[in-house]
């Protein structure tokens, strides 16, 4: 097979003072026609860069400094600007990761699409409109014309990426670049775009180079695999080889750390409950000033679920599903509107604001992003020791605590000194959890507390979370759209769909035979499920 | 259809401020001591016989309670009746209506002086950020900021109409020239200049930070790397992609701004001598004319609410994510 884009020897050096000098580091790849080549690598692997240099879409500062990438015999590493907006959209076009941002929020989907034709070709206005039309056809979205005429924020994300996707695909490019283009996606559109990407891809004889940090993503889609680390290529080979026989070490610790979509050997659980939800419902009302229809949405409508003592409970479900309002009803964070939340018997849904601040050590929260959670002003051990601060608990007491509690969540006592943006994010939610474990809690609720993490910092977050449950007697309550990592820590497993719980049990159970439908669709959109069963 | 329903609920929940306003108003100027027949009195220099001013506090309605007064004055607004103005010896609506085209001319050109200018050197300036020109020109927004108006005033025609003599010192137009036509809206025009560039410097400085500010934050979205992606140049990415989307601050700034705007004319008009809305409310309560002053304040207040609606429209209209 012929190489329709090599990348040969590529160095992309960084700006002076960053943590290393080069982001890519002789790099060379050959994707050839008609296969998908996907790149692997965790956060900062220079996988993204790879994309960037190819595209002469670098961020300021950064350069080629060299090697060749070889397209349609140019050296795209050193031809000129007016060569390169030749080449990109029409020859080469891309597709990345968030389809909310990608697109902009004040033109027309169709606009955007048609714009390409308008920078490429001399179509007349009418031809360029009948050619969205059909783009938007061709990648299955639902009444094109209406579509062609939306604005990006009346679209949902899955038909946003849609969207993209048809203008990459707009003037039939040789390559296509796709830059984590389901990473942002829920788990069942995930499929359908990877699915349609892939249709597409070999109806049009198109390469494309995929770039994920998924292995299951990987094993959906992959024809070869390249595997980076640090700017490097470490290993490549056809997709199969890669997955099943890794020869390359960090290949095989990447390769490992991927969770298993298996549930693990169910544990003893206590039969006492803890936290019992009764009916729990949030509703959200919107506007309805001087008569205009406010709008209504039901987001947690009537849950009643268990969690025993010392056990986890799972949720799961996809964006919109009412899984993190459910979660900031149960800390009370946000009030509910009816139900009751009993904690070892106190109903916490019906304590006054006064007496809920009183009770709120018992029951404490890890939140997703450990980029946004803490704040930026204030010292790592002065944001965990101010918890038991406001319980009563001395400073020098409550600080003594916190260097404590870091040595227990894998910490260096000593970092209680350094800001928060000092950590990585991996630190910074082992951080969250030691905020939130210094007021010892009978119950932890983690609300996607490893979704922002690259999955090795993710395995090891998960496996503390684990032995602190084991060691401090914790019961959790564990939201997450990654079904995987529910099969992981779960004991028992709550699918919630529409503010609604579907079906709920122990988690080998639910995994292994799903009644609900939902919960079937669910499972069977898993990425690499396969793969991730035999793991 | 959207922007209609829209620009309806916007007017309605700007009732309320209106009467806020108003109310409050009238209810300070209560506070101060002495009143329009006061203010006749001792400006006739007659003595206090204080039968013919009972006499006129009542032919003015000004020997009733508070309350009542209020109450008759909103009676009035109503039927959009401003009251006489006792020391113009006219009515009110007259008085204004004589000096409100000047405000207005001054408003509108150096409110589209300042957008203008700001954002075409916020668009340079962000385009070369940290370049020689984005330097230049922050210093020079800067620079305009710190200086006062009244002193940029004083200089601009100490400097343009006496030393250069290029440009007329005050006033609206040449008194007694007569001119008509094409004649007059340039010699109109000559002498707004100066009060022109006074009034909008401060907010030219204003409207180019934001602008830079604004630029620079949407230059790094992700739908400009896809604008990029696509082969766009840089000339169409900024004009195609990013100016729409940075201007959205910038609208909204000229709302916030309109009455700035307006007590900015007070000084602007004093230093230039212009007939306007700023100079009158300024003699008005000097003279105790509590009429024309709530007049001004009336007008003004509309002015604003109107600009605000405006500028609602138009947001809505540059942004299809805001629903009705």
């Amino acid at each position: 097979m012929s190489a329709v884009l090599a990348i040969q020897g590529l160095t992309v050096a960084l700006p002076q003072g960053a943590d290393r000098p080069h982001a890519l580091d002789q790099v060379s790849l050959d994707l050839n026609a008609g296969e998908i080549l996907c790149v692997v690598g965790e956060s900062g692997s220079g996988k993204s860069m790879t994309a960037g240099a190819v595209m002469r879409l670098l961020p300021p500062g950064v350069a080629i400094t060299g090697g060749a990438v070889i397209f349609e015999g140019q050296d795209l590493a050193t031809a000129d600007e007016a060569t390169m907006r030749r080449l990109r959209g029409a020859r080469i076009a891309m597709v990345f990761q968030e389809p909310m941002t990608a697109l902009n929020p004040l033109r027309s989907i169709g606009d955007q699409i048609g714009e390409m034709f308008r920078i490429h070709t001399d179509l007349l206005k009418a031809e360029i409109e009948a050619r969205v039309l059909s783009l938007l056809a061709e990648v299955h979205i639902p009444d094109p014309r209406q579509a062609a005429r939306a604005y990006p924020h009346e679209l949902s994300g899955g038909q946003r990426q849609r969207a993209m996707i048809a203008m990459a695909l707009a003037l039939d490019p040789k390559v296509l670049i796709a830059d984590e283009p389901t990473t942002a996606l829920d788990v069942t559109t995930q499929a359908q775009i990877l699915h349609l990407i892939k249709d597409l891809q070999r109806r049009k004889g198109t390469a494309v180079l995929f770039i994920t940090h998924d292995f299951g993503v990987v094993a959906e889609i992959a024809d070869r695999v390249a595997v980076m680390q640090h700017g490097l290529v470490v290993e490549e080979g056809p997709a199969s080889q890669v997955l099943n026989a890794p020869r390359h070490a960090y290949t095989q610790s990447l390769i490992a750390a991927v969770p298993p979509l298996t549930a693990r050997a169910p544990r003893a659980i206590s039969a006492e409950p803890i936290l019992v939800m009764q009916d729990v419902r949030k509703t959200y009302r919107t506007g309805g000033f001087l008569g205009r229809g406010g709008r209504v949405t039901h987001a947690v409508r009537g849950v009643t679920l268990m969690l025993p003592k010392g056990a986890t409970l799972g949720i799961v479900g996809e964006s919109g599903s009412g899984k993190s309002t459910l979660a900031r009803c149960l800390v009370r964070l946000v009030p509910p509107d009816g139900g009751s939340v009993a904690l070892d018997g106190l109903d916490l849904a019906s304590l006054t604001r006064r007496q809920m601040r009183r009770e709120a050590h018992r029951i404490q929260m890890v939140f997703q992003d450990p980029y946004g959670s803490l704040n930026p002003r204030r010292r790592a051990g002065e944001l965990v020791a101010q918890g038991p601060m406001i319980h009563g608990t001395p400073r020098v007491e409550a600080m003594r605590r916190a260097k404590a509690l870091f040595e227990l969540v894998g910490l260096d006592p000593a970092s209680t000194e350094r800001f928060p943006h000092e950590f990585s994010g991996g630190q910074r939610q082992r951080i969250g959890l030691a905020r939130a474990l210094a007021l010892e809690p009978e119950v932890l609720v983690a609300d996607e507390p490893v979704s922002a993490l690259d999955v090795s910092v993710q395995a090891q977050v998960l496996r503390l979370l684990a032995e602190l449950r084991e060691r401090l007697g914790l019961s959790l309550v564990f939201i997450t759209h990654d079904l995987r990592v529910a099969a992981q820590v779960c004991d028992l497993v709550a699918v919630m769909k529409d503010g609604e719980v579907v079906e709920h049990g122990p988690i080998a159970r639910v995994f292994e035979a799903p009644e609900h439908p939902y919960t079937q669709a669910l499972l069977a959109s898993v990425p690499g499920r396969d793969f991730a069963r035999k793991n | 259809m959207r922007v209609l329903a829209l620009a309806g609920r916007r007017l309605l929940s700007s009732l309320p401020t209106l009467l806020l306003i108003l109310v409050g108003i009238f209810l300070l100027l209560q506070l101060a001591p002495g009143d329009a027949v006061d203010a006749l009195i001792a400006q006739t220099g007659g003595g206090a016989d204080t039968r013919a001013a009972a006499e006129m506090r009542a032919q003015m309605g000004l020997d009733l309670s508070v309350p009542a007064q209020l109450a008759n004055y909103m009676w009035r607004l109503v039927r959009l009746d401003l009251g006489f103005s006792s020391i113009y010896g006219k009515p009110v609506s007259t008085v204004i209506f004589e000096r409100l085209p000047a405000t207005l001319l001054l408003m509108l050109s150096a409110l589209s002086f300042a957008f203008f200018f700001g954002l075409v050197l916020g668009v340079l300036a962000a385009r070369r950020v940290n370049g020689w020109p984005d330097t230049l020109i922050s210093t020079l927004g800067l620079v305009f900021y710190a200086t006062p108006s009244f002193w940029f005033g004083l200089m601009a025609i100490v400097l343009f109409s006496v030393h250069l003599q290029w440009l007329p010192a005050g006033g609206l137009e040449e008194i007694g020239a007569g001119y008509t036509g094409l004649r007059r809206t340039l010699d109109i025009a000559a002498h707004l200049v100066l009060p022109t560039l006074t009034l909008g410097l401060i907010f030219l400085a204003i409207y180019l930070r934001i602008m830079r500010a604004s630029m620079l934050e949407v230059l790094s979205l992700d739908f400009v790397r896809t604008a990029r992606a696509k082969g766009l140049d840089e000339t169409r990415v900024v004009v195609r992609h990013v100016l729409r989307n940075a201007l959205l601050p910038m609208v909204t700034l000229i709302g916030l701004q309109a009455g700035t705007m307006l007590g900015g004319s007070v000084v602007v008009e004093s230093v230039f001598s212009l007939p306007g809305l700023g100079r009158l409310a300024y003699e008005s309560v000097v003279q105790r004319d509590l009429n024309t002053l709530l007049g001004i304040v009336f007008v003004s207040a509309v002015l604003v609410i109107c600009v605000n609606f405006v500028v609602d429209l138009l947001y809505a209209r540059l942004d299809p994510r805001i629903t009705p």
